[in-house]
């Protein structure tokens, strides 16, 4: 029996690996992830599970010595945010590149400088070409979720990428909510036996893994790569409909709300997405037909899904909780923008980057941005692309 | 010990035909190694440097034993990770073999760039053995100075100019450093003596817990040597005693090879054109450290 409990972000995740029981984790404490690693410590210490434990000497290490387990044919698996995952970078493409199948949670945190503990989706954002899959979660319930999920994907055969299960730091991390976890042997069922494709630990077939690729070989490397991740989409859903029938609990590439018949629509990522939902039901209230669009999957992206679910809005904003620096909008808008263009559609679409390094967003921030959009509407004209929300300039 | 001749029959785990330059001695380190792990089932782990993309170029790789490479400064941590799944999945059941696990890493992988890797490696007491093959640069990218070129060295980094003789460091004792982190044992080797190399390789392979081992590996295009000296310059690095063999078991410091005579530093710094450019004085500077080095050794040895 699925049961009902009062947990937070990090105890949910935590759980989740307990749940999974990866032969290695090798990991590293950082803020806010902290609280994951030390709650694993003590399922291993205590005898829970029979996880290798590697405490490392830092995230480098951490993501190196996962990639060597996972290349032994090990279950493996790591948890970092911010600062964390940026001194992974080198290794995070090389897990990806090497087709191993490592599931890591990143608590998402604002990069520094200046330093900040606080969330924001710099970290992953900046991470969103090392070819992982990416899977975002609005609430402790979604996190959890995601993470077993997340197994079950990383090791389809047809799959065979790394996924990052992203969830705000502090908001989502260290907030308790009522979520409903599985039981053990349900989690165990689900993700079931893993048996690697190749190993170290094979003496009758030795491999070579991780060798030089020259200009005769290396583009056809990454062009496999590029395939793999082309053709996850559907695994991502038949993961997700597998665990429905366990869960009860339906997932899809993006959550819409009241999206069908609105005329302006915002998207946004994560916890943010809760508080829009309200501001939703606020204004629908108020007979102005607002929408939402959450993505849950941003690696792989998926294009058509996204224009065909927004292109019959007038006005539409993209939020972004990590600004690109590139003078023209933050990282999801810019490709949701492709997405739309590429589609046909005429909706208007302005970019607003909020939150960053954990500045709260409130339901009139939110209103602010609904406000915004439905001049655009009326005018049928962006007056202003890119948008800073709720940062005194 | 069997003898040389019966030593080249064993079936190493580097093949020949492996594409290091003539007259490199990391494939000679390796082998040696592979010597000592005769009958095992081995795993490598390999830094990225001249060993990694001379043997490994795709399609075909040199070696016959289960390899892998992740980055330049992660081979301790990347090995680690691969003792630590041979750990859970024995106690599992899935896997059925005992297995051994050797990093590779040349001086700018092991003294500088990967130290942290390494150092939290040794801390955390995995079974596993680290070797340096320390040609003293980075002889990969093109010979520049590291933290294990000898002072003085002409590399293209620490070029000997007009004002800056060549590189005006002393090496860093990363031997030393190893033994510091209190791991049961750590050795260093030189090819030229393939007894005493294939006898600590073993060791530090049947020792339980992480071993340390620093092999000098000549290199022909760093030192400027005809590429048919390299092992005369590990027994000249031997005999000036500016590489002395030792071991040291569980804190236990032992020479494992006393010249007879020691020769002059002057023998093997004459011998390579990366020290062509040393005055008569800064020969002696260099004779002076290696002999306070030495005396310091001999002292930790119990032999003085």
């Amino acid at each position: 029996m699925a049961q009902k409990v009062a947990i937070t972000g990090n105890e949910a995740v935590a759980l989740a690996m307990k749940q999974i029981n990866p032969d290695v984790v090798a990991a590293y404490p950082i803020t806010p992830q902290t609280e994951i690693v030390q709650i694993f410590s003590t399922y291993v210490n205590n005898g829970l599970i029979d996880t290798e434990f590697v405490t490392v000497e830092s995230e480098h290490s951490a993501m190196s010595a996962t990639v060597g387990a996972a290349s032994a044919g090990a279950r493996a698996m790591t948890a970092t945010s911010a600062n964390g995952l940026a001194l992974m970078w080198e290794i995070v493409y090389i897990a990806a590149s090497n087709r191993l199948p490592i599931v890591m949670p990143v608590v998402n945190r604002a990069l520094s400088g200046p330093i900040n503990i606080h969330c924001d989706h710099s970290d992953a954002m900046g991470a969103r070409d090392s070819g992982w899959i990416q899977l975002w979660s609005e609430n402790t319930q979604e996190a959890y979720d995601n993470m077993i999920q997340a197994v079950r994907l990383a090791e389809n055969p047809n799959v065979q990428l790394p996924v990052m299960v992203c969830m705000d730091g502090f908001i989502i991390s260290h907030a308790m909510e009522n979520a409903e976890v599985l039981p053990d042997e349900v989690v165990r069922e689900f993700i079931g036996d893993y048996t690697p494709q190749k190993t170290l630990l094979d003496k009758e077939n030795p491999v070579t893994a991780g060798p030089l690729a020259f200009t005769d070989s290396y583009f056809e490397f990454k062009r496999a790569q590029a395939e793999a991740m082309i053709q996850a989409k559907p695994y991502v859903l038949e993961v997700a409909r597998e665990y429905a029938k366990v869960s009860g609990r339906e997932y899809g590439l993006f959550e819409t709300y009241k999206l069908e018949d609105a005329e302006v629509g915002i998207v946004v990522l994560g916890s943010t997405a809760g508080t829009a939902k309200n501001v939703v039901d606020k204004l629908r209230g108020q007979g102005f037909k607002a929408g939402l669009l959450k993505p849950r999957v941003f690696r792989p992206f998926p294009a058509e899904e996204l224009a065909t679910a927004l292109g019959h809005l007038k006005a539409l904003a993209v939020m972004d909780r990590a600004d690109s620096f590139n003078a023209f909008s933050g990282p999801l808008f810019a490709e949701i923008t492709a997405a739309m263009y590429d589609s046909g559609a005429q909706t208007k679409i302005v970019n607003y980057i909020y939150g960053l390094g954990g500045r709260d967003v409130g339901l009139g921030d939110i209103e602010k941005v609904y406000g915004h959009l439905a001049r655009i509407a009326e005018s049928g004209k962006v007056d202003q692309r890119l948008n800073y929300l709720g940062v005194r300039e | 010990m069997a003898n040389l001749r019966e030593l080249s029959k064993e079936d190493l785990f580097l093949s020949s035909g492996h594409r290091m330059c003539a007259g490199c001695i990391a494939p000679v380190v390796v082998r040696m190694m592979s010597m000592a792990a005769a009958g095992r089932n081995v795993v490598v782990g390999n830094a990225t440097g001249c060993l990694e993309v001379a043997t490994t170029i795709y399609p075909y790789t040199a070696w016959k034993c289960s390899w892998v490479h992740n980055a330049f400064e992660n081979a301790a941590a990347t090995i680690s990770g691969v003792e630590a799944a041979y750990k859970a999945l024995r106690r599992k059941g899935k896997v059925k073999d005992d297995y051994k696990f050797i990093a590779f890493g040349g001086d700018g992988g092991t003294y500088d760039i990967g130290l942290q890797s390494l150092s939290g490696a040794m801390e955390r007491g995995h079974d596993m053995v680290y070797v340096c093959y320390d040609n003293g640069a980075y002889m990969n990218t093109g010979i520049q100075r590291s933290g294990a070129t000898p002072k003085f060295a002409d590399t293209t980094t620490s070029p000997a100019g007009k004002v800056v003789p060549g590189k005006t460091q002393w090496r860093k004792d990363l031997t030393a450093i190893m033994v510091a982190h209190n791991i049961p044992y750590a050795a260093q080797v030189a090819p030229g003596h393939w007894n005493d190399f294939i006898t600590k390789g073993a060791k530090a392979i049947d020792v339980d817990g992480p071993a340390f081992i620093n092999a000098l590996a000549p290199c022909p295009r760093g030192w400027r040597y005809d590429t048919a000296d390299g092992i005369e310059m590990c027994r000249l690095a031997v005999d000036t005693c500016i590489w002395p063999l030792y071991e040291v078991v569980n804190g236990e410091w032992k020479l494992t090879y006393k010249p007879k005579q020691k020769r002059p530093v002057a023998d093997f710094l004459k011998a390579q054109g990366r020290f062509r450019h040393l005055t008569d004085e800064m020969i002696q500077e260099f004779q002076a450290q290696v002999d306070r080095d030495w005396e310091a050794l001999l002292k930790r040895c119990g032999e003085a």
